[in-house]
């Protein structure tokens, strides 16, 4: 039940998203309630000269700039945290996709490739490198962050983090034709000694 | 002479041909903005059942009433004609029409352009509706990203419809904005200043000037990735030195102004219906016009918020992201300075009214939402999924459907001439908004629980069955609220009785006309000292129709209107337009045969066509001229004018302005996309770059001076240095493209081939234009008379000398520097 939903974050870069989301939802509807309420109140005052300056100066320009500027505030903080900063636990993996599937690479055992599955150790941060054998794709594990595509001739880095052991269900997200439907992964997340073993092994 | 002879006189001047032959040959822009919305209606129509069958396959999980091969070109083809072939063509009809009744004059600018532009939207969109007939309908989205677009991810000639058709179908929409800016700068009511004009002409003057300048990136980007799936230039291909980014860049520099030209005439029909409904007059005006065009310019530096997960540098998304959610300022001064003219009216609840109000609680949620996903984190996560859907939908549907509704109840009676029973509009008013609701509300949840758009069908188990089938049912409520609404004008047009001239009580000028409106709109052209005319002067039709006006005199037996100064709206002179002719379809249909031969890959009908749309220009053109000068004639009130003819700035000038605009804009996305690929591409640099040598640069600089100085000699004897400096030119261009011999070797290849035809393009035009001038010389026209065509000419040729030297030195540019 849903795992591929943007508000059960299971690792820290979706987390904050959802959080964001929340708060973004609850300033909308804050606002979308105090604009109706202006339009239903024309209707019960009476009619008369209105100063033009106050409608348009304050609530026009005033008001929205006050809350553009602190969301936009927020927006980026958020952002900077989502970054793929370098550090010492830093895991690098590559993702290519192509119509219809994804091949996953890995930096700590080179010779290591999975069709389908990405396989990362749980609660360290992960750098995706996402590329592309053909048409434009998107990498997108909803639970742990969000999409960044595979573009032709460049390579992308997402970084994706899961905070418990565990598989989640990843996506192609963007539109590639007829077998877009089944455009999809799994990440599988390994706690520490299993991840080493998935190191060790061959490639299966 | 009496009101009902001066009405019959100048009805017998500008009535449309009768019976059959009249739908071919009207030049009345009463008729073909009224053939035009009903053209826009029927693609809504078309658009609506496509959404139909999307939202019948979406009701349950893995339906199998479609299969992808289907479903995605009913996507693709939904988008597609609810963009190009509704939205846009129903603002030019309401524009065509509307605007010169508003206006206070009788036609458009270009009369024959207005049908040019018409035929070439009818044929364009009819190559679409038999590619999705036929089955081989576009499949790959509405914004046809490559590689999946190009010739390796889709072979078919699906793409080529999308390409071809839509380029085709946009002629009518640059034409169309070309009409729109010069009407509205030059054509109005006596002492009409720029401040006093109805609010709806700056709404269309500043959507215009959008079109001149968001259209030509997409025209060009259509035209490369042509360029590319027919002969293998590779613009797009990362392997040859293109790169699959630069569509997008190009696509979403027109795609998000366009979301904005659709939005803006919505904007401009709330601000004229809004303070009517509510008795009062607009609010702030003045700040209004600044919101408009400040949001017109904004929205040229947004596009890159529909790339954010491109991989675009932080820096760069921070940017981005402050110019999106800052075009929330000029929407909220629009939005508050409404609700202040409400509050300072007495609102009614009349049918128009109710629609305003949907809109209210629609836009404004589509505008919230808006702004979240300008937060560049939180649309990483709803990028592509059924959130943004339903995001765009209540922008789209709350910003311009409903509107539109309101636009058709308040004008109704202006255009049918009759008052219309409101009862099932009411009915269909409690269907459609709450359907609406109910069939996107809930589609952001989906989307934020992972529902990607674009989808066929989906699993159960991931929360998404329930929403999709209140989708599902919500959306045919809606449907049924459309076909209601469609039933009521048809009952209306049939059955309603005749009513009153001004039934809202309005003060702008389409109002001053007895309804349905007479082939020249007024008996007279009156003049205007305030922004609404009737309410100062409420017997102001009576003296129009009495002649009291300017031009009331029709003894000269042909169609005058006054061109006014673009200020202060004084008269400057008088334009006489052409009569009826069936010379703009049949320019429209050759210029059809030149886009199928392209489609069908029978090249050997390019050419062809391209003659015959040459000579119907030049049989276009020459109509214009005149032998002898007329002189000054009476104009009324002992004012007396030239006519366009003998004036240096003809309306033809103004247009060439306003064409060139569009045409500059056109180079400067070329120059940006080579710059992109120069800098941003992978695969660079070409294996060689060219170089003219010094010959090449000498004959450059030789051809520039012949032209300058060519044309601002005596035409006959200018024309021979002319064409002499064009022919060193096209030399240079030639030689640079034989210096690359195959343009699909790399995309530097193919680039500098675009460059250089697209200035070879520009000396033959130069060569026709002034070959024309000097022939009406030869043929005995007076000086006088080729002022203005000797001006439009020199503008031309300026141009064409200045896109050479701006072409050749970028092409050589990168060699230089390396
Ligand atoms: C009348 C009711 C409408 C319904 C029920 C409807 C429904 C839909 C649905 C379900 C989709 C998503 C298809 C998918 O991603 O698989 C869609 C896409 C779209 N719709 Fe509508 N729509 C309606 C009206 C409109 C209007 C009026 C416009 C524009 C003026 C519009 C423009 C679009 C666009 C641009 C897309 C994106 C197409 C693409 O992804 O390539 N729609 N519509
Ligand atoms: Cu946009």
């Amino acid at each position: 039940m849903e795992s591929l939903s943007t508000v059960h974050p299971a690792g820290p870069a979706a987390a904050i998203i959802a959080t964001l989301w929340w708060v973004l939802l609850a300033g909308a509807t804050a606002i979308f309630l105090f604009v109706t309420g202006l339009i239903v109140w024309a209707w019960r005052q009476p009619e008369g000269q209105r100063d033009a300056r106050g409608f348009v100066i304050g609530l026009g320009l005033g008001f929205p700039l006050v809350v553009l500027a602190a969301l936009l505030a927020y927006g980026l903080v958020v952002g900077e945290r989502l970054l793929p900063r370098a550090g010492p636990d830093v895991v690098r993996v590559h993702a290519e996709g192509r119509q219809w599937a994804w091949r996953f690479g890995y930096d700590d055992a080179p010779g290591h490739r999975t069709e389908n599955v990405l396989h990362i150790p749980a609660g360290r941060p992960v750098d995706v490198a996402i590329t592309t054998a053909d048409v434009i794709h998107a990498f997108w594990v909803p639970r742990l962050a969000g999409k960044l595509d595979a573009v032709p001739g460049h390579v992308n880095v997402l970084r994706i983090e899961a905070d418990a052991p565990g598989r989640y269900d990843g996506l192609g997200s963007e539109y590639n034709g007829r077998g877009y439907r089944d455009h999809r992964f799994t990440v599988v997340a390994h706690d520490a000694a299993a991840w080493d073993r998935f190191l060790r092994e061959e490639t299966p | 002479m009496t009101a009902l002879r001066r009405h019959r006189a100048l009805t017998r001047i500008w009535a449309s041909d009768t019976g059959w032959k009249g739908w071919f040959t009207t030049v009345s822009h009463t008729d073909l903005g009224r053939m035009f919305l009903a053209v826009a209606v029927f693609f809504f129509i078309v658009g609506g059942i496509l959404a139909m069958l999307i939202r019948a396959q979406l009701a349950s999980p893995r339906s199998a009433f479609l299969g992808p091969e289907h479903y995605n070109q009913i996507f693709t083809m939904h988008g597609t004609i609810m963009m190009f072939l509704f939205a846009i063509p129903l603002f030019e009809g309401l524009a065509v029409y509307l605007l010169p009744k508003m206006l206070g004059t009788r036609d458009l600018a270009f009369p024959r352009l207005t049908a040019y532009g018409f035929w070439c939207y009818v044929f364009g969109g009819s190559m679409m509706i038999f590619s999705l007939l036929a089955g081989v309908a576009p499949d790959s989205g509405w914004f046809m990203y490559p590689p999946l677009s190009s010739a390796i991810g889709a072979p078919g000639i699906n793409t080529d419809f999308w390409l071809i058709g839509i380029t085709f179908v946009e002629i009518s929409a640059i034409s169309a904005a070309v009409e729109i800016t010069v009407t509205i700068l030059r054509y109005r009511a006596a002492g009409m200043r720029l401040s006093q004009m109805p609010i709806f002409a700056w709404y269309a003057l500043v959507t215009a000037v959008m079109i001149l300048t968001g259209f030509p990136p997409l025209i060009l980007g259509s035209i490369l990735l042509e360029l590319e799936r027919a002969f293998g230039m590779p613009f797009f291909q990362v392997s040859e030195g293109g790169d699959a980014l630069l569509w997008q860049h190009l696509f979403w520099l027109f795609g998000h102004p366009e979301v904005y030209i659709i939005f803006l005439p919505a904007a401009g029909a709330i601000s004229t219906i809004l303070p009517v409904m509510a008795r009062t007059r607009l609010m702030g005006y003045g700040w209004i016009v600044a919101a408009a065009v400040s949001l017109g310019i904004l929205s040229f530096g947004l596009w890159v918020h529909h790339m954010f997960t491109t991989g675009i540098p932080h820096m760069g998304l921070a940017f981005f992201s402050a110019a999106s959610t800052l075009v929330a300022v000029p929407t909220a001064v629009q939005i508050f300075a409404w609700i202040g003219t409400l509050w300072q009216g007495r609102p009614t609840m009349h049918l128009p009214m109710l629609w305003l109000m949907a809109f209210f609680a629609t836009f404004v949620i589509g505008g919230l939402t808006g702004v979240m996903v300008a937060i560049v984190p939180f649309d990483w996560q709803a990028h592509d999924t059924y959130f943004i859907v339903a995001h765009l939908h209540y922008v789209l549907v709350g910003g311009f459907v409903f509107p539109m509704l309101a636009v058709l109840y308040y004008w109704m009676p202006h255009v049918a001439g009759r008052t219309s029973y409101f009862n099932l509009g009411t009915v269909a008013f409690w269907l459609i908004v709450p359907g609406f609701h109910g069939t996107f509300l809930l589609l952001h949840w989906a989307g934020l629980l992972g529902m990607r758009r674009r989808i066929d069908t989906y699993g159960s188990g991931q929360g998404w069955e329930v929403i999709n089938l209140i989708a599902s049912v919500s959306s045919f409520v809606m449907a049924i609220g459309f076909a209601i609404v469609l039933i009521d004008v048809v009952v209306n047009a049939v059955m309603a009785v005749r009513g009153a001239r001004d039934p809202w009580n309005a003060g702008t000028l389409e109002w001053a006309m007895p309804t349905p409106p007479a082939a020249y709109n007024f008996a007279s052209i009156p003049r205007v000292t305030s922004r609404d005319p009737l309410y100062d002067t409420p017997d102001l039709p009576v003296q129009i129709a009495r002649g009291e006006g300017y031009l009331g005199d029709c003894a000269r037996g042909r169609r005058e209107t006054l061109s006014v100064d673009t200020a202060t709206g004084e008269p400057r002179y008088i334009t006489v337009f052409p009569g009826n002719t069936a010379l703009p379809i049949l320019m429209s249909a050759i210029t059809g045969v030149f886009f199928l031969g392209m489609l069908l890959k029978a090249y050997w009908l390019v050419p062809l066509s391209a003659v015959g749309v040459i000579a119907c220009a030049l049989v276009w053109v020459w109509g214009l001229g005149r032998k002898e000068t007329e002189g000054r004639i009476p104009a009324g009130h002992g004012l007396s004018l030239f006519t366009a003819a003998d004036v240096p700035d003809p309306p033809g000038w103004w247009g060439s302005v306003f064409l060139l605009l569009a045409n500059g804009t056109f180079f400067g996305s070329l120059l940006f996309g080579y710059a992109f690929l120069w800098t941003i591409a992978p695969n660079w640099p070409p294996p060689a770059y060219v170089d003219a040598g010094t010959g090449g640069l000498l004959l450059l600089g030789g051809g520039a001076a012949l032209i300058l100085v060519g044309t601002r000699l005596r035409p006959v004897w200018g024309l021979a240095l002319v064409l002499a400096g064009l022919a060193a030119l096209a030399a240079v261009c030639a030689g640079l493209m034989l210096r690359a011999p195959d343009p699909a070797a790399h995309a530097y290849d193919a680039t500098l081939w675009v460059l250089m035809g697209y200035a070879l393009l520009h000396h033959l035009v130069v060569a026709l234009m002034l070959g024309l001038l000097a022939a009406r010389r030869l043929a005995g026209h007076a000086a006088a008379t080729t002022v203005g065509a000797a001006r439009i000419g020199r503008l031309w040729a300026d141009y064409a000398v200045a896109i050479t030297l701006v072409a050749a030195t970028a092409a050589m540019l990168p060699g230089l520097l390396t």
